[in-house]
């Protein structure tokens, strides 16, 4: 026997109140820790996905869904832009790199993106084993996620359906065939499957066309195509005038970001936008959500505080002839006071471990529902060092909980106690 | 209030007598260090309750007197056995086997009950044992029949008076209940001054 054990079965004499506190307390620590693990994975995931992305380029719209469809992957394309007027852009000295893409197709939920090489190598993705990158039309690379989900291998074919969202309808003309896989490296290229522009241009020939009207000059045109290796750099090869969805474009120098934007937004029927300042835009948006959750998990601890005072407090009522039979078989004050204090640490050390588990939890749930969006590649289970202030944090609720109840106690007066009977 | 004074060897018992409200209680509060008295000596084995301080004391209590209340008092929140623990853990001294004292007070079933589950002559029993638990020098009993039936009264006295003699305690009793005197021919009566 000793104090530790004491207090724990003290604790474990009121079950009832004790896990209400727990669960209180781990509530609001829950909430936090939630806030805390996106934050951090967020931003870093936000800056890591927009890294080498200077500017982007779009049909007309709005600029903050221009960056998540363009650069993340989640919101909706603002249209579609001409190719030559692209190609005029790339021609600007300002201009280091440009990457076109094509968007609007998806397999499952996950979308297919038309590209050249460059797009890969901007994130210095690898290829997992034995694949290649695409060099013919239809031929597709996988993100790491994709391949999971699906269990597509290397040499496998598949469908796309047309749409950025499941349910769509398929086009079923030509099959695309995975050459290649990329590694896992936590970032947009994930959740993504990567095709040549051409790819996608052909596969909505097909759907533009009905089989009816389809013309034998028309067929042959598309054989040929099909043979031919498609643009590895640079914007694809065609005598016909075609569409892109988005632009990514690197900087040749600091000035480039005051003269660049504005030319593009005044200049052609296209808008440009920059990820840094569209994510920030953003998080300035959504950062009223999170303080006000910040607000309900500050409230919740607080009252969970009060309600672990208030159980403390009503059972040292109960309790004042048992801490006067602990002085009478010779436990001193000091003795006392740390026992009320140990109950109170030792219930919000419970919460606060409790909370942050179930804030990890609760992160898995989520992304488990989410498996597609931004969200899905966060990482539910890794614990970051702010998660041990939140223990300092709860430990202080608990020492802050007990003060009066271990004072009264320190102050008991055995004899009165004894006597009244 | 004025109290005679009290002598007691080793192994003595001694019944303090008076009406309720004559000052029996406070002279057990004083006798077990629980008070502090305006003048005078309470001496233990030579020990002079008086220059010892606040923890000093608590230890000392915790060691060498066992205390008997009027109710049983026990921890509702340990088991029996726990309960005669906690007297060791906090006199930090080894004092009696206690499954054997459980045993010689025929409650060595009951080591693992909760103490809400015991009758009021068990509990009774139990917070006997407690204040043997340690071997004390003194064994102080507060009204401890005045709540029980005969049966189990006389239990409780035989008990106090055979343990105390075992472990060669002295053993002081506060009371008004007729029946305790048949046992104790020594005796001290405190009437209110």
């Amino acid at each position: 026997m000793n104090l530790f054990k004491l207090s724990w079965k003290y604790l474990t004499f009121r079950p009832l109140s004790t896990s209400l506190n727990v669960f209180l307390l781990a509530l609001g620590l829950a909430i936090i820790t939630v806030l805390l693990l996106i934050q951090d994975q967020f931003e870093k995931k936000m800056n890591q996905d927009a890294a080498g992305i200077d500017l982007v380029v779009g049909a007309k719209g709005s600029p903050l869904q221009l960056i998540l469809a363009g650069v993340y992957h989640i919101d909706f394309p603002t249209g579609n832009i001409p190719m030559d007027e692209a190609q005029k852009l790339s021609r600007n000295r300002l201009v280091k790199n440009i990457i076109p893409m094509a968007l609007g197709d998806n397999y499952q939920g996950f979308r297919i993106v038309g590209t050249n090489h460059d797009y890969p190598a901007l994130y210095e993705a690898s290829l997992a084993d034995d694949g290649s990158l695409w060099q013919k039309p239809f031929e597709v690379v996988l993100g790491a996620e994709v391949a999971e989900r699906s269990g597509f291998k290397v040499g496998d074919e598949f469908l796309g359906s047309h749409g950025i969202s499941v349910g769509s309808h398929e086009h079923d003309a030509n099959n695309f065939k995975v050459v290649g896989v990329l590694e896992r490296k936590g970032n947009v290229l994930d959740r993504l499957i990567l095709t040549s522009v051409e790819s996608i241009w052909y596969t909505h020939d097909e759907g533009g066309t009905e089989p009816s009207d389809s013309t034998a000059t028309h067929e042959e045109h598309q054989v040929l195509n099909l043979q031919e290796d498609v643009a590895i750099k640079g914007f694809p090869k065609t005598t016909e005038s075609r569409e892109l969805t988005t632009l990514l474009i690197q900087y040749r120098n600091p000035m480039a970001a005051i003269q660049l934007p504005r030319l593009i937004n005044s200049g052609t029927s296209m808008q440009a936008a920059s990820p840094s300042f569209e994510m920030s835009r953003l998080f300035e948006l959504l950062g009223v959500g999170i303080t006000l959750l910040q607000g309900l998990a500050v409230v919740i601890i607080g009252i969970s505080g009060l309600g672990i005072f208030i159980a403390l407090y009503n059972s040292l009522k109960e309790r004042k002839y048992d801490l006067a039979i602990l002085r009478a078989i010779g436990a001193s004050r000091g003795q006392l006071l740390l026992l009320i204090f140990l109950e109170g640490i030792m219930l919000t050390f419970m919460g606060a471990i409790f909370g942050i588990l179930l804030g990890h939890t609760f992160l898995s749930v989520i992304i488990s529902q989410n498996e597609q969006g931004v969200v899905g590649s966060l990482q539910p289970w890794i614990f970051l060092k702010q998660e041990l202030w939140i223990v300092v944090y709860a430990l202080t609720v608990g020492v802050l909980a007990s003060i009066i109840p271990a004072f009264a106690a320190y102050q008991t007066s055995i004899a009165k106690q004894l006597t009244k009977a | 209030m004025i109290f005679p004074d009290i002598a007691l060897e080793a192994g003595e018992s001694l019944l303090v007598l008076g009406k309720s409200g004559s000052g029996k209680t406070t002279l057990l509060n004083l006798l077990a260090g629980l008070l502090k008295p305006e003048t005078g000596e309470i001496l233990l084995s030579g020990k002079n309750l008086a220059t010892l301080n606040g923890q000093e004391l608590d230890l000392f209590r915790g060691k060498e007197i066992g205390i008997v209340f009027q109710k049983p008092h026990l921890l509702a929140a340990l088991n029996v056995k726990e309960n005669l623990q906690m007297a060791h853990f906090f006199s930090k001294k080894e004092g009696q086997n206690i499954e054997e004292l459980l045993g010689e007070l025929e409650l060595a079933a009951k080591a693992k009950s909760s103490v809400l589950t015991l009758s009021e002559g068990e509990a009774q029993r139990v917070s006997i044992a407690r204040a043997l638990a340690n071997k004390p020098k003194l064994i102080l009993a507060d009204e401890p029949t005045s709540s029980l039936d005969d049966q189990n009264a006389e239990n409780v006295i035989k008990l106090l008076k055979t343990q105390a003699a075992k472990i060669g305690a002295a053993l002081i009793i506060v009371t008004h209940d007729q029946r305790v005197k048949s046992h104790i021919a020594n005796f001290v009566e405190v009437k209110s001054a």
